[in-house]
């Protein structure tokens, strides 16, 4: 498909051209999942978080993915076993950029590949004796471990196995605390229920069977950084700011993270959240259970970094708040000649985004620091109360679609054109082919880190050489 | 903290520069000591050291349950790659849906291509009851808005332990509607399980061509002078197909790809996004029926295709991707004896200068010791190419390979004296090939991007020739077989081995005198 000429578009008659090539019966369930965002609105008006219609290239993942690609696979001193058949594990090592600092292979492992394997015996007589073999060669080809999960794929769940079983056993026999997470990949309607179930392990794994170390010392200015996988090293430019406002972060969840840290975090005095869809369970859990509270905070862009500053501030003692307010004014000057050299480039360009997590709302305000504007959100796997927390970002107006289909995305793209599209790896060279300027949002497109003062440096620098490269300008042959 | 900022819009750090400003050297410093409770850097010295020795290699090796960074992925995505070379083909696959999203994403890495294929999206309800509805209804979906002219379907590995049949769920969806009775669904079971992915690729290339040609046997088949070439799961198959392609015109021969994924994987970038490009047709797949052999570039990839192909009277032969200078030889004279035409003039010019720019860079290959590792074909090819350089493969490795890939690979080592250091490693991991090159070093490592990480430890510079290829970019583009291709990886692998004495040589007023203009 190549762009249309339009410049204005009527997008709710868009999204009903667009749905009139679905079947009735998909037409009708996908109608749910598209709207326009009206005028004072308390929520975006989408169905989400149901199963995606199949055949129509669904742009989501599964449960496994949820787990052991986003929640445990960066916690970089456990070994996170795929367990089952070799595929999961090895489409997900180093996929995600998730950095951290270590020996790899002696004692972190983020970026490598742990699997059983599963043969057509192992389905058929079951895993468990596996898994106990799988378990002790690691323990001893990797003495520094500290940890080990068990990431089921799907036939772990179907063939009846009792991973529980073995990783009580193992445990006790090794030591170390043994982890099964039940994350098949049939389980859910996405990667959302994977994080949820990554989220209870550690609730029922973690909080119930270990213990803070004995020798940590509180401070009334201990704080965690929970829902950051440190991409591009996002976590890193996020907790120097807290840092520098006077806070200790006993715990990073769970870029860069290690056990202990998950341990010791009851003893935070406030969980601070970045992705909220993904780790908003056990912040719940540690409010109820261990009484901290937790605050939501948003590190994209300067505006919205000062304001999570203050927030963070509030809640604690004049110190802190000065300190806040220093912080802002140091990094003032920077951000000025950031904006001063970038705006001016893209300055009312239009911007599409399609990702998952916290993204398709938090980010929209790092664009609009530079001028830009947001035509059209969605997200890959919300739940209703992402979409009561988007209207705070984006205007009446605004293209709002839910677990959009490869189909719809293009078709909505093609209509609207905007100036750039922030999506993932798989939508990447779609939207290039079509001319378009396009940034990863998952991964930064390699680069980052995208979160705080520094890594808003790199986001608007990013954003430029898309939109002026001048490749676009070639695209078209003078013959 | 002082007030002056690393980070400035003037120039803009990125990841690999900032994190070594001090601040942050600080910050890192901090958490590792006050919240980490890791190991003491004594005992991850000592561990680091243990891991490289030959006590550990004796342990690794005696690893029976877990795999460490592995050489193979699973069955569908090498059936997704064998469908997408065909014209206008969507791949369909049956089961989970996040496998689609994995196979979609890790062939588009290495492509940097978009990549099309739906799922069924099977949940829970569909693990209890079977995924016959999702078929239905997703093959609907699917022909109404992609407008495929062939819908391939494999299964995840969630179907196949559920056991749906996808024979009997496609005849359904037909006299549902969901696609019109004559449009063409062929189908594989592609358990994730057994084998790998180029297991998968033989299986559906088997699927599609028995949904074409019929299951029966019939060695009398009507046969015309096409010979057909099914090149097997190849990271480069963009360069290569159209090398193929290109060599089969020198010879004025009829040879038909089978699964050319050459132009749905280089589409261009004009303006237009086009869903699917070239491939070899279905008017193309029918007629290939009648050729008169089947060429296989890759054995491994091909064991139930090349069965099918004899039992419809074709004649077969197969090659473990065929590379340099012999290896390009016996694929040009199996083309020659099956054709009936001579090799053409042209190809050997051709061969002239590969072997004249082999013997103008000869020194500086002799004598060097190899690791190499991936498909069992892939090894098998680069082994060969490297004795003929006078190089020594010293650890080639396949978690695909069996036991008779093993003693293939002893086969090739041992036709020559550069060989005999050799040994093959099947049913091995890239764990155990970093206690190979540990124990017994090598100067170079063929692979793919994985082995940067065996790259950084052993500190042996890595050469990427096969898939995936994450973190460099377009050399698919270029091929590596024929005289052409031969020539590629020549030049790959010296390039190779001057930027590693390069920068051996470069300290000033220490090792430059050996910094060579000329060599």
């Amino acid at each position: 498909m190549s762009l249309s000429e339009n410049t204005t578009v009527d997008v709710k008659n868009l999204v009903n051209e667009v749905l009139e090539a679905y079947p009735e019966k998909s037409r009708k369930r996908r109608a749910k999942h598209l709207n326009v965002l009206e005028a004072e609105a308390k929520d975006c008006g989408v169905k989400s978080n149901v199963k995606s219609i199949p055949g129509v290239m669904t742009i989501r993942g599964c449960a496994y993915a949820g787990s052991k690609g986003v929640v445990w696979g960066p916690i970089k001193d456990m070994i996170h076993i795929s367990h089952g058949p070799v595929g999961c594990g090895y489409y997900s090592w180093s996929g995600r950029r998730n950095y951290y600092i270590g020996d790899t292979g002696v004692d972190s492992w983020g970026t490598m590949h742990f699997t059983s394997d599963f043969q057509e015996k192992d389905i058929v007589f079951g895993g468990d004796k596996k898994l106990h073999k799988v378990i002790e060669e690691i323990n001893e080809l990797f003495p520094l471990v500290n940890g080990i999960s068990i990431q089921s794929e799907c036939p772990i769940g179907l063939i009846g196995d009792d991973i529980e079983a073995v990783a009580r056993a193992k445990s006790a026999e090794i030591g170390k605390p043994v982890i099964p997470v039940r994350c098949e990949g049939f389980r859910g309607v996405s990667q959302s229920l994977g994080h949820h179930i990554a989220n209870d392990a550690i609730r029922d794994w973690v909080f119930e069977k270990t213990e803070p170390k004995a020798d940590f010392v509180s401070t009334p200015y201990d704080v965690t950084i929970i829902g950051d996988y440190n991409i591009g090293g996002d976590a890193w430019s996020s907790r120097i700011l807290l840092e520098e406002i006077g806070l200790r972060v006993i715990a990073q969840w769970s870029g860069d993270g290690t056990m202990a840290e998950l341990e010791n975090t009851p003893k935070a005095k406030v969980n601070l959240i970045h992705c909220y869809r993904s780790m908003n369970y056990i912040a719940r859990h540690m409010e109820e259970k261990f009484n901290i509270p937790w605050m939501e905070y948003n590190f994209f862009g300067p505006s919205q970094i000062a304001e999570s500053l203050r927030k963070i501030a509030a809640l604690f003692d004049d110190k802190i708040k000065e300190n806040a307010e220093k912080v802002i004014a140091r990094y003032q000057p920077m951000v000025d000649a950031v904006i001063a050299k970038y705006k001016p480039r893209l300055d009312g360009k239009k911007v599409m985004i399609y990702v998952g997590g916290l993204r398709p709302r938090h980010v929209v305000d790092a664009y609009h620091d530079l001028g830009m504007e947001i035509i059209g959100t969605g997200y890959e796997f919300a739940h209703n109360d992402d979409y009561q927390r988007t209207p705070h970002y984006v205007k009446e107006g605004t293209l709002i679609y839910d677990d959009v289909t490869a189909f719809e995305l293009e078709k909505f793209v093609e209509a609207m054109r905007p100036d750039l599209v922030a999506s993932g790896i798989k939508e990447k060279y779609v939207f290039q082919k079509m001319g378009l300027p396009f940034r990863q949002m998952h991964s930064w497109d390699y680069s980052g880190p995208y979160h705080g003062y520094d890594g808003f440096a790199i986001f608007a620098r990013d954003m430029d050489l898309a939109i002026n490269n001048p490749v676009w300008g070639v695209m078209k042959a003078p013959f | 903290m002082t007030d002056k900022l690393s980070q400035s819009a003037d120039k803009v750090l990125d990841h690999y520069t900032l994190f070594r400003q001090p601040e942050y050297a600080a910050m890192f410093e901090k958490k590792k000591t006050e919240f980490e409770y890791g190991h003491s850097d004594e005992e991850v010295a000592r561990v680091s050291e243990w891991t490289k020795s030959e006590d550990y290699k004796a342990k690794n090796f005696a690893r029976e349950a877990v795999v460490i960074n592995p050489t193979k992925a699973c069955q569908p995505i090498g059936a997704m790659f064998a469908a997408q070379g065909f014209e206008g083909t969507l791949p369909f696959v049956h089961g989970s849906q996040g496998c689609v999203a994995y196979y979609r994403t890790h062939l588009t890495r290495h492509f940097k291509e978009p990549n099309s294929a739906v799922s069924s999206s099977m949940t829970e309800d569909a693990a209890v009851f079977g995924g016959l509805n999702n078929m239905i209804d997703g093959l609907a979906n699917a022909y109404a808005l992609y407008k495929p002219k062939m819908i391939a379907v494999m299964t995840t590995c969630m179907a196949e332990v559920i056991g749906d049949d996808l024979q009997g769920f496609i005849a359904n969806a037909k006299n549902k509607e969901s696609v019109p009775a004559d449009f063409p669904v062929p189908y594989a079971h592609t358990p994730a399980f057994v084998g790998s992915h180029i297991v998968g690729y033989d299986n559906m290339i088997k699927g599609i061509l028995t949904n074409f040609w019929g299951t029966s046997e019939n060695f009398d088949t009507p046969k015309t002078e096409q010979i057909n070439l099914i090149p097997g799961f190849d990271g480069f198959a963009v360069g290569n197909n159209r090398e193929l392609k290109r060599i089969a015109g020198e010879f004025g021969v009829k040879l038909q790809i089978l699964s050319d994924v050459s132009d749905n994987f280089d589409t261009p970038m004009d303006g237009e996004y086009r869903m699917y490009d070239g491939g070899t047709t279905i008017e193309e797949t029918k007629e290939a029926l009648h050729a008169k052999a089947t060429i296989s570039m890759q054995e491994y990839n091909t064991t139930q295709t090349l069965q099918f192909c004899k039992e419809k009277g074709q004649e077969v032969a197969k090659f473990n991707y065929p590379m340099g200078v012999t290896g390009t030889d016996e694929l040009l004279l199996k083309l020659a004896e099956l054709s009936g035409k001579p090799v053409p003039a042209s190809l050997k010019l051709e061969r002239g200068r590969l072997v004249d720019a082999i013997a103008d860079s000869h020194t500086h290959m002799h004598g060097k010791r190899f690791a190499v590792y991936g498909d069992p074909d892939f090894c098998l090819g680069m082994t060969k190419f490297l004795l003929e350089l006078g190089a020594e493969p010293v650890h080639i490795l396949s978690t695909s390979g069996s036991k008779k890939w093993e003693k293939q690979v002893q086969k090739v080592l041992d036709a020559s004296p550069f060989g005999k250091s050799g040994a093959a490693h099947g049913g091995k991991d890239l764990w155990h090939l970093r206690s190979l090159i540990f124990t017994d070093k090598v100067d170079y490592i063929i692979g793919n991007s994985y082995g940067k990480y065996l790259e950084r430890d052993t500190k042996v510079p890595l050469i990427r020739l096969t898939y995936p290829i994450f973190d460099r970019h377009h050399h698919h583009r270029y091929p590596t077989w024929g005289y052409q291709g031969a020539l590629n990886v020549l030049v790959r692998i010296l390039d190779r081995i001057f930027e590693d004495i390069d920068a051996n040589t470069n300290i000033v007023g220490q090792t430059d005198y050996s910094f060579d203009l000329i060599r």
